[in-house]
């Protein structure tokens, strides 16, 4: 047997396909108008797609782990709703707690993210205790917590009011910066980091790994398996709380119908940036390169006059070609 | 040489994958109504071989040969059609459907009336039932696949080669999950296959099988070829000799048993499942090798994996240095000092895309993570490095580095991998199931060896095994289970394969429906 390391171009272009395709599409979009190559385009572009990272990032702890998700989705427009919902001004004509006096920033996100680790906790249960298929039990909880949502935003006295007159600190988290960076594009970029620690560099990230690569090996191994998927369906859902309340403090407001197909962007995004639909592999990197592809090409599209209509059309191509790659990436040694 | 009696012939064979040239040059010859063994140690290209005369590789240079015409394979249907037939030594039966609907899939017997294809049950029956009197299989086509055992399973497989009018059929490991009385049967189908002018090409590593067997034997090493020599010219040692590249002194390693204070205490345990092991005591002491023989069903492995924690126990305490030992999962076994080696490594054992580093220190990691944060959050990735390097050299693992993932490893060292993990906690009582299913003979070695070592360190060693030559070779004693019944533990110096055999199946009420006897 003969081992030799040489640079294989094909392999190398199978390997870091998404990077190559983000560049690509930059390139074109350029080409076509150079005014796209800018500072401001960027952080257009990244700021776009913070909400989009924070929910992909707890979408991917959930695909790494082998199981999937479709409530997030519906959990970041339950939280947006609950944020907003604490974080009017004192003086609000219309207000959703009347007498709740204006909380700190910190507090609407909190609970945010606090009622999103308890129904990610709950969809953990049914998977984990329950037995029943990820697929299914989160398809279930989509609906009830769309239901909550409904039911939340249609209390007395709001009755279905989009909500508004939000504390200019809480509307800071979406649209204030600092030395240009916007908060928000710094939280995305912070969760990625923690992210990427929590994964590479702790047990919790090893073990999720161990369970999503091979669930009965793992159990052998010693690990709980349960207690691994409880955590990785809290985890995200603190990330779409949070995700939630950012989307909240972007726009300035929530309805019950935030954050709708988020999930399924989250998923794709993780498809295309490389995670396995069948768990065990997973990335940061490519997950991030994910979203901002989608990003780039709605953005970018658009920037060079392209129907809007287009963009959906482009997105599923890619997705499509991202998969097919993946295959013969595993394929390859055939 | 009469070419009308070669059925298949490969020539100058090579193939290579990133990094491994798997083929070098390699040429078989088989020749009509023969059994040709392939040997080899693991990675030594006998799967790659057989992967490309059965079309799912395609190979980089030479020239195939089936019935005398040269052909090019494109895929497993393809080589079906030609007359090569292969099992797999892991089947896939649909497990929902009955028997004939597996032989017959793809090319289910119709009746076609307008537009519409109805199934012809009747026919699909019939033809069943003909090829099975012919091979002599005592099997009823309208059961539930599901329902059969490892080794009917196969039958069904052969058969179903046999249905396509196969001339050579590949055969990889197929004795590797059945017990003896299954092999008789196995033996006695490939007689009448190869009485009918069919080939059989047989990869194995158990050396008696191979000798009672085969015609010819073709030996492979490192992906060359290193001969072909009729099967009467040979003895295990000379195969041995010639797989290895150098003289094998023994089978097992000698040692010297030295017997220590009981360490592991089974009491009365009965499984929480109604159909599995009932009232099971033993004792194991420290030193000690301990075998545990049985037919396939004898629930040997569901004892061994509730001891373990994995399966819930109904009644009955488990000691461990004399304290009783209260294990509900795997982790509160690993920190009782135990470790299991399991039966399926594929299913239970290895993480594929994971790398071998990850595979190694996975066990440890979980149940000791302060050996590798130090207290603090993170991991330290020196400490994981030096871990799996340290039984790299000392299993003598061949990977590239310690990112490679598992799955591009031999089958051998894949499990050298495993036994790495289970040997990095430290266990006081090791238990291996089948330790050595389907992995090459110099492999074994190195387990046997280890398995020595342990018990010299006064450790205790369990070793599940079907392997008639490897209980008796390697155990101090023998324990014998029989349809979840303990039937009697075995001197290691006075057991015989008849008593074993006699234990294995003294619980035995009546003989199983089908075939085996």
């Amino acid at each position: 047997m003969t081992t030799k390391k040489k640079f294989d171009p094909k392999q190398f272009i199978i390997n870091n396909a998404i990077y190559l395709i983000l560049v690509a599409l930059v390139i074109i979009i350029t080409v076509i108008s150079p005014r796209f190559f800018s500072l401001d385009v960027a952080r257009d572009i990244l700021m776009q797609s913070a909400v989009r990272i924070v929910v992909a990032m707890g979408c991917m702890f959930i695909i790494v782990s082998g199981s999937a998700d479709l409530s997030g989705g519906r959990m970041v427009g339950l939280t947006a709703l609950v944020s907003a919902s604490l974080a009017q001004q004192a003086a609000a004509s219309l207000k959703f707690w009347p007498g709740l006096p204006e909380l700190p920033a910190f507090v609407p996100v909190l609970v945010a993210m606090l009622v999103g680790v308890v129904l990610g906790g709950f969809n953990g249960w049914v998977v984990a205790k329950l037995k029943v298929p990820a697929f299914l039990a989160t398809l279930g909880s989509q609906m009830i917590i769309f239901g909550f949502s409904s039911l939340y935003f249609n209390m007395e006295p709001n009755r279905s009011q989009p909500l508004g007159s939000l504390t200019q600190s809480f509307r800071d988290i979406g649209s204030a910066s600092l030395f240009g960076v916007p908060y928000i594009v710094m939280i995305a970029l912070v969760v990625m980091l923690i992210v990427w620690v929590l994964q590479t560099k702790t047990c919790l990230g090893k073990e999720i790994f161990a369970v999503g690569g091979n669930l009965e090996a793992a159990r052998v191994s010693g690990i709980n398996v349960f207690k691994i998927q409880m955590i990785t369906y809290s985890l995200a859902g603190a990330l779409y709380g949070l995700a939630g309340s950012m989307e909240a403090a972007r726009t300035a407001s929530a309805t019950s119908a935030y954050g709708n197909a988020y999930e399924l962007d989250a998923i794709a995004s993780c498809i295309v940036g490389g995670c396995s639909i069948a768990g065990g592999v997973g990335t940061v990197g490519g997950v991030f390169a994910g979203v901002v592809i989608f990003n780039v090409i709605s953005y970018g599209l658009t920037f060079i006059g392209i129907s809007p209509y287009w963009q959906n059309v482009v997105k599923g191509l890619i997705i499509i070609g991202a998969v097919a790659l993946d295959v013969r990436k595993y394929s390859a040694k055939k | 040489m009469d070419n009308a009696d070669i059925v298949l012939q490969l020539q100058g064979i090579s193939k290579s994958f990133p990094g491994v040239k798997a083929l070098d040059n390699v040429s078989l010859t088989v020749k009509k109504g023969t059994v040709h063994a392939l040997m080899g140690e693991n990675g030594a290209g006998k799967s790659t071989l057989m992967k490309c005369a059965f079309g799912l590789y395609h190979p980089d240079e030479g020239s195939i040969f089936v019935g005398g015409q040269q052909v090019q394979l494109r895929d497993a249907r393809d080589a079906m059609d030609k007359g090569v037939a292969m099992i797999h030594q892991e089947l896939h039966p649909i497990r929902t459907r009955n028997i004939m609907e597996n032989i017959w899939v793809g090319r289910v017997p119709y009746k076609k009336v307008g537009p519409i294809h109805w199934v012809d049950e009747k026919k699909m029956q019939a033809d069943t039932q003909a090829l099975f009197d012919e091979l002599e299989i005592q099997l009823d086509p309208r059961r539930s696949m599901g329902e059969l055992a490892a080794a009917h399973c196969q039958l069904v497989e052969i058969a179903r080669a046999v249905s396509y009018g196969a001339k050579v059929i590949i055969m990889d490991e197929p004795t590797s999950s059945l017990t003896e009385s299954e092999v008789e049967l196995l033996f006695r189908i490939i007689r009448r296959l190869t009485s009918q002018g069919v080939a059989i090409i047989y990869i194995s590593h158990k050396m008696d099988e191979i000798l009672q067997i085969s015609n010819e034997v073709t030996i492979m090493r490192d992906g060359q070829l290193v001969g072909c020599w009729p099967a009467a010219e040979l003895t295990q040692d000379l195969i041995v000799a010639r797989m290895v590249g150098r003289k094998m002194e023994s089978r097992f390693p000698p040692r010297t048993p030295n017997i220590g204070a009981p360490y592991l205490e089974v009491e009365h345990l009965t499984s929480a499942n109604p159909h599995s092991f009932q009232d099971i005591s033993f004792t194991l002491h420290k030193g000690e090798i301990l075998g545990l023989g049985g037919l396939v069903g004898a629930q040997r492995t569901e004892l061994m994996e509730s001891i373990f924690g994995l399966r819930p126990i109904a009644s009955g305490t488990v000691k461990i240095g004399g304290k009783p030992a209260k294990i509900t999962c795997a982790q509160d076994a690993i920190q009782q000092g135990m470790a299991l080696l399991t039966e399926e490594r594929r299913a239970s054992g290895i993480i594929p895309m994971l790398s071998v580093l990850e595979n190694t220190v996975i066990a440890n990691q979980t149940a000791h993570t302060r050996q590798y944060t130090g207290g603090k959050l993170f991991l330290s990735e020196k400490k994981r490095q030096q871990d799996t390097q340290q039984y790299i050299d000392s299993l003598s693992i061949k990977t590239p580095t310690t990112k490679t993932p598992i799955q591009n490893l031999s089958g051998g060292n894949q499990q050298k991998v495993l036994l790495g993990r289970w040997l990095l906690t430290g266990p006081e009582i090791l238990i291996l199931d089948e330790p050595t299913r389907g992995i090459d003979v110099g492999a074994k070695y190195e387990i046997y060896t280890l398995m020595a070592q342990m018990a010299a360190e006064g450790k205790c060693v369990i070793m599940i095994s079907s392997e008639m030559p490897e209980l008796m070779g390697m155990s101090d004693r023998i324990m014998v289970m029989c349809e979840g019944h303990l039937s009697g533990i075995l001197d290691g110096a006075n057991a015989t394969d008849e008593r074993i055999m006699m234990l294995a199946s003294t619980w035995q009420k009546a003989p199983e429906g089908g075939a085996v006897q």
